[in-house]
């Protein structure tokens, strides 16, 4: 049986935690569920945590990648946080680089990537509404920087 | 010497149990973690591979012994329609199918020793080690 991963909201950002070993229908699952859910939530950024992800093969990596993809298209931002090291060097020598895909070491960083996207997105934008760019911060993640 | 771990690959579930097995046989042959990582990361895309484009097969793994040193032995076999031009299916980027034509090359650069023996109409039969350092 492949199980259902939890797409949690907070804010204007989709958290995705992968916490077992998925099985390639799982994953797809996946994919295929935070596309619906960018659209449906509105959300500007997804944040896929991989802190307890012990191998990422090919299968895993594509998936990593079509959701940056799929996301950008939809509007909205990926950031991939908690990569282990052991699997940041098996990936580079399996051959997937992962270029089109953001990074950051910790959920908490990943959530600043996206902010400081946010903010660039509403400097650039003249008519964008100032209290929609607000709402979105997620709590507690705008301190420091 | 322990038994070979013998695994039947004939669903998704089949590409997961052959990564729990191969890294608890890792874990056990004292991988370093890095090792342990691309031994497991080489499994599961040889699993699927053998799953998808070889209708199904089975996996062996086993702790092995050999020139004093020690490390883990992973057989992956098919039935399936075989590999025609082996060298070509070798290089990166090129797939049968639909996938990234990273499996076999890229497995092959996270092992020590990769034999890839297939022939037309004969099944494939990939045996991969990784030797502890």
């Amino acid at each position: 049986m492949s199980e259902q991963v939890p797409i949690l909201q907070i804010g204007q950002v989709l958290l995705v935690s992968i916490q077992t070993d998925l099985d390639d229908h799982a994953v797809m699952r996946l994919q295929d569920e935070l596309a619906s859910r960018v659209v449906e939530s509105m959300a500007d950024g997804v944040v896929i945590d991989i802190t307890a992800v012990e191998i990422v093969d090919s299968f895993v990596g594509r998936m990593l990648a079509t959701i940056a993809t799929i996301s950008r298209l939809l509007d909205a931002d990926t950031v991939v946080v908690g990569m282990r090291p052991a699997v940041a060097i098996t990936l580079v020598e399996l051959g997937l680089s992962l270029g089109g895909v953001t990074t950051a070491l910790t959920l908490d960083k990943g959530l600043r990537v996206l902010e400081r996207r946010r903010l660039e997105a509403a400097a650039g934008d003249g008519d964008a509404e100032p209290g929609a760019v607000e709402a979105g911060f997620p709590p507690g993640g705008a301190i420091d920087s | 010497m322990t038994e070979p771990a013998v695994l039947s690959i004939t669903g998704n579930n089949g590409v997961v149990m052959a990564r729990q097995t191969v890294r608890s046989l890792a874990q056990d042959c004292r991988l370093s973690l890095v090792e342990q990582t691309k031994l497991v990361t080489a499994a599961s895309e040889l699993a699927r591979n053998a799953l998808i484009y070889g209708g199904g097969g089975t996996m062996t793994a086993s702790i092995v012994d050999e020139f004093g040193r020690r490390g883990v032995r992973v057989v992956f076999a098919d039935q399936g329609p075989g590999i025609a031009d082996v060298d070509l299916a070798l290089t990166d980027g090129w797939t049968s199918g639909n996938g990234m034509g990273l499996g076999l090359s890229g497995s092959r650069r996270l092992v020590d020793d990769f034999v890839l023996d297939s022939a037309v109409g004969r099944g494939t039969t990939v045996t991969i080690t990784k030797w502890a350092r």
